[in-house]
């Protein structure tokens, strides 16, 4: 975005994330919901939309529906139904989606989070509802579209979605980048859903327009609806490429909120442009009416108190913690809850085994992070235990290693999983230098520089790391900053 | 109420049906006259009475999360007018 | 011995004890419909498995591994209930093609009490009329007279049963597609309450209001028919998960001080043929003198019903019958060459392959649904719709069950009404009712009038309260109200 632009307008953002939910079954049928099977294979009369099939409801997809509610500080309705939204498309069987139109599972709610563009300042996006509705199949449309007929797959029809729709609140793309991470962290927490964007567990759909101060007045433009954003980056990108698009348009056409209906643009994430798909005139008029097919949900006050009861700690929650009990730093609280709960679960048992906190976050960050990422694993994978790694650290503030020789051990376990500090200081032939031996080689070091003794009398006390080479040459596994503190002491008994 | 051409026309559109504008006509006349039959329910005072969506007052019910047969991806394609063995074929989206 | 004069359950008894077997009484019931059906053209498909699955069910029978009252009997079902092994069309030129993937449970039920699918029924396209005049397969015949409309939508039921070319048959009623059929043709129809019988595999109309029903001419064999049908399914979530009580057992408790409560409105109707005022004033006098305590009583709403009905039904229907696009299963239409592909495709296979009234009740549907007339409309008929089931539960609080006419007229001529939907429409003014309000309703045989065409009388009852309705429907038979009777076609 040119700095001209970005200073002469405000970007206005609210968005819709359709979210699938983690079930086993469809929402109205026992078909799979595994993504990836060969097509029209995950199919039954029901999500065929046959003449005659029924639909009934999935438990779990409710249950999760509240879960996800909760989280997000949403109004629970005691009572809520499934309507119809009827329009024609092929990879709509029935000629309508079973959705919630006014009375939706999730009434009002809101989520927080890091505001991207000032550290430690906190945004807050305001939720109008979120409700489900059952999943359209998939269409494959000719790449030269028109040459040749649609493919139409309907494994995914029927799978559960809830779709969580924000206020527009959001006032940047990047801050709408940082609302979406946040949710996606939030959602793989509470386990409600893989957020897979790749395989559409996670899509969403934007809402933008400008304000543009003129004249002191604000002027809007046009709403836009861009759909079509299957990552975070094409989020960020589509964005801020629709505001600019709206800047340059304004500019030339000068058309306001007034003038234009609301369109809908999709995302070429290719050519890196959004593009007109249609105008709300010839948009369908949905028809919305009560499934007669479906009753009404009632959602009991124990019901709600079960599903509260099994939320978990939030990583909003983790990383207060991290910062408070812990005293870590904003930042690498961030890393380590950024991670996923597994290597926040990872973090907390190395501490609880003993590990100081400052310690095992660097641990985790330097090491462990590095273990993840060289061979793609998941922590659960990684072959140093946290109480392993708690001994290495405790090992090392004891002072019977230093942190590169903590290093090596924690490498040698890597390939030697489940030894012990022993076995791998054994193995390396690390041996720890007794309290002794170090003090009668520190006087060795004093007598043979004197020069170094006298800096450090005369108050430079920095002087004494000119003996630290001369030490290791004598032993190498002499623990610098203990050679060091000894022959201060010496030196300073002296005196 | 009465209804004009152009509501027929605009009805048909939302229904995906095709009218000659004779039919057109026709229906206008015909649905404009069941209109007029069934405008009579505003003689009855509704104030303050629910709508009634279900004869039953049935509530919540559900199923388990569990997995079911799913039908042979033959059977699945068996009626469809245009299929390859794999997916519903239909006439591409947009013309070229 | 002569299979017309039987009962079902007689020709069941007949079967168990091996004096007939399902296969002869199979047989008799198809050769009937190859010689007739030419002419009354109740049928839509024939089971070309009929005769192996008699033999089946006789040698199941007699294995001892089936029985029951209705086992080895044969069975005509309506061509509106999915059945895997055979075509289901709805009368449709959109599913005349059409093979379902599955069985309606009503069917599997069926079958899994040894009954025999002679064929598939004729009924008004989608169950959408009241004479089985719009059916792509052509107009079903009036038994008792072939000039004559055999009522609809379950025409096709109705007729195989005045014919003598089934001895029970399954329909669906939506807004009386089953009681109004059978007072046309002298037979027995039972519309169970909402939710009794599953709709699993029932092609819908309007969900709220379709209910599967049944045909016999004998009341007992509507009672053991019920019992085969009834009964909660997982895979509808709007049956009723209640105990099915033994239909078969009360028959024959005594009326003695059972209320009967007498529709005023439906009788003041001037719509009301007199003929069949009469019919109506013969069963009540019948029951009297069964003991029974006569009532009138009023259902004050009754002029709005079947305005409440037709924004109701076809506002559900335009949704139900939008999975009919060309795409997925039925009839395809590729657009003109101006048209977009896939829109023209979808367009023109809706209005080539749904018939004029399917149409028109899109139209209507979609139209009292769509914005700024979905207030004015649709939910102002769901609004006189509670009020027309408070009607109903006032009277029952007052009364067992209400006794009124099941049509306003004897039947009329083919094509008489065709042209003028609303006159069509009124035809359901007494049935319609129980629909909107989810309530079981019967009608019963009650004589021929001067023409020598059926005349009927309607019971309604409580939910739930169909044993009590057929008990009632037993006596008013036994007392000889009607003496079950095949037409003669000629
Ligand atoms: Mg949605
Ligand atoms: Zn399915």
């Amino acid at each position: 975005m040119s700095e001209s632009a970005a200073s002469s307008y405000q970007m206005i953002v609210g968005l819709e994330v359709h979210v699938q939910l983690a079930t086993q079954s469809k929402l109205f049928c026992g078909c799979a919901t595994k993504f990836g099977a060969p097509p029209n294979t995950q199919v039954c009369p029901v999500c065929l939309g046959q003449p005659g099939a029924l639909p009934v409801m999935n438990k779990e997809a409710v249950r999760l529906a509240i879960q996800t509610g909760l989280a997000l500080n949403c109004e629970i309705a005691s009572f809520t139904k499934w309507d119809r939204k009827n329009y024609f498309y092929p990879d709509l069987p029935k000629g309508y989606q079973i959705s919630q139109f006014d009375e939706p599972i999730c009434g009002p709610g809101y989520l927080d989070f890091d505001d991207p563009e000032s550290p430690g300042e906190q945004l807050r996006v305001r939720l109008i509802r979120a409700h489900l509705e059952e999943d359209a199949g998939k269409s494959m449309h000719d790449e030269e579209a028109g040459k040749a007929d649609s493919r139409i797959d309907l494994n995914r029809t029927g799978t559960p979605l809830l779709e969580i729709v924000s206020e527009p609140d959001l006032r940047s793309a990047a801050a709408a980048r940082a609302y979406l991470t946040e949710l996606r962290l939030l959602l793989t927490y509470l386990g409600v859903s893989d957020c897979n964007m790749q395989e559409g567990s996670l899509r969403a759909d934007a809402n933008v327009n400008l304000h543009i101060e003129k004249g002191g007045e604000i002027v809007a433009t046009p709403i836009v609806e861009v759909k079509n954003l299957n990552s975070f980056r094409a989020v960020e990108r589509a964005l801020d490429y629709e505001g600019q698009r709206q800047w340059d348009d304004w500019q030339r056409t000068g058309q306001t909120i007034k003038d234009a209906p609301k369109r809908t643009f999709g995302w070429d994430d290719a050519r890196g442009v959004t593009v007109l798909q249609r105008e709300k005139e010839d948009s369908a008029d949905y028809r919305y009416f009560p499934d007669p097919d479906l009753v009404p949900l009632r959602i009991s006050s124990e019901q709600l108190a079960n599903v509260r009861d099994s939320l978990g700690e939030s990583p909003r929650a983790i990383r207060e913690r991290l910062q408070t009990a812990h005293d870590l730093k904003p930042y690498d609280a961030e890393v380590i809850v950024g991670q996923g709960k597994g290597v926040v679960e990872y973090f907390d048992q190395v501490v609880a085994s003993g590990g100081s906190a400052k310690r095992a976050s660097s641990w985790v960050h330097q090491e462990v992070l590095r273990v993840l990422n060289d061979g793609n694993l998941e922590i659960k994978d990684v072959p140093v235990s946290p109480k392993q790694l708690a001994e290495l650290i405790s090992a090392i503030d004891a002072g019977d290693l230093d942190t590169s020789k903590g290093k090596e051990v924690f490498q040698f376990w890597l390939e030697n999983p489940g030894k012990s500090v022993e076995d791998a200081k054994e193995a390396l032939g690390i041996k720890s230098v007794d309290k002794g031996e170090l003090e009668s080689l520190c006087r060795e070091l004093l007598a043979e520089n004197e020069k170094v003794v006298n800096q450090f009398k005369d108050g430079n006390t920095k002087a004494l790391g000119a003996l630290i080479g001369a030490a290791k040459k004598k032993n190498p596994n002499a623990d610098p900053r203990m050679v060091r503190d000894l022959c201060q002491q010496i030196i300073e008994n002296e005196i | 109420m009465s209804l004009s051409r152009d509501d027929v026309a605009g009805v048909a559109k939302l229904a995906k049906l095709q009218f000659s504008s004779e039919e057109i006509d026709q229906l206008t006349d015909q649905l404009g006259r069941i209109v007029s039959f069934v405008d009579q329910l505003n003689q009855v005072d509704t104030e303050g009475v629910d709508t009634m969506a279900h004869p039953l007052d049935v509530e919540s019910v559900v199923r388990e999360d569990q997995l079911a047969d799913s039908l042979d991806r033959a059977d699945a394609l068996k009626n469809a007018p245009n299929q390859d063995g794999e997916f519903f074929l239909v006439p591409p989206v947009m013309a070229k | 011995m002569n299979i017309l004069e039987l009962s079902a359950t007689e020709i069941a008894s007949k079967i168990a004890a091996r004096e007939i077997s399902s296969r002869e009484v199979t047989a008799f019931f198809l050769e009937r419909i190859d010689t007739l059906d030419s002419k009354v053209v109740a049928f839509t498909s024939r089971n070309t498995l009929a005769l192996q699955q008699a033999e089946e069910a006789d040698r199941k029978i007699q294995a001892g591994e089936l029985s029951g009252p209705l086992a080895g009997v044969p069975v005509a079902i309506k061509d509106v209930l999915c059945t895997a092994e055979m075509p289901t069309t709805c009368g449709s030129q959109m599913l005349k093609d059409f093979t379902a993937p599955y069985s309606a449970t009503a069917v599997r039920k069926i079958l899994d009490a040894g009954m025999v699918v002679l064929g598939k029924t004729n009924m008004d396209e989608f169950a959408m009329g009241g004479s089985t005049e719009t059916s792509v397969f052509g107009a079903t015949h009036n038994p008792w007279d072939l000039n004559r409309t055999a009522g609809g939508s379950s025409g096709g039921s109705a007729a195989a049963l005045a014919a003598g070319m089934a001895p029970i048959a399954i329909g669906s009623d939506t807004g009386g597609s089953v009681r109004q059929p059978a007072a046309f043709c002298g037979v027995c129809g039972l519309k169970p309450t909402y939710g009794r019988v599953s709709r699993f595999g029932l092609v819908a109309f309007a969900s709220s209001l379709d209910q599967v029903g049944c045909f016999a001419h004998h009341s007992s064999d509507l009672a053991a028919t019920l019992q085969v049908i009834a009964g909660f399914d997982n895979r509808d979530s709007t049956s009723v998960n209640a105990e099915v009580s033994d239909y078969s057992a009360s028959l024959g408790d005594s009326l003695l001080a059972l209320k009967v409560g007498i529709i005023r409105e439906h009788l003041e109707s001037e719509a009301l043929d007199p003929e069949v005022r009469a019919a109506v004033a013969k069963a009540q006098d019948c029951l009297k003198g069964l003991g029974a305590e006569i009532i009138e009583v009023e259902l004050p709403h009754t002029n709005y019903s079947v305005p409440a009905y037709y924004v109701v039904a076809p506002c559900e229907a335009s949704g139900n019958l939008s999975r009919y696009e060309g795409v997925h299963y039925g009839f395809r239409q590729l657009g003109g060459p101006e048209d977009p592909p896939l829109e023209g495709m979808i367009a023109a296979s809706r209005s080539e392959g749904f018939g004029a009234e399917v149409k028109r009740r899109i139209m209507l549907g979609t139209f009292a649904l769509s914005e700024g007339y979905s207030d004015a409309y649709y939910k102002k008929a769901l609004r006189v719709r509670r009020l027309i089931a408070q009607d109903y539960q006032e009277a029952f609080e007052k009364v067992d069950v209400l006794l009124g006419p099941t049509t306003p007229t004897a039947p009329y001529e083919l094509g008489e009404k065709v042209g003028d939907p609303v006159q069509m429409y009124l035809g359901d003014l007494f049935t319609v009712g129980a629909n909107l309000a989810g309530l079981p309703g019967l009608s019963v045989p009650a004589g021929m009038n001067a023409a020598g065409l059926p005349l009927a009388v309607q019971l309604q009852g409580p939910a739930m309260g169909e044993a009590k309705l057929l008990r009632v429907a037993h006596q008013l038979q036994r007392a000889g109200l009607f003496v079950p009777q095949v037409a003669s076609v000629a």
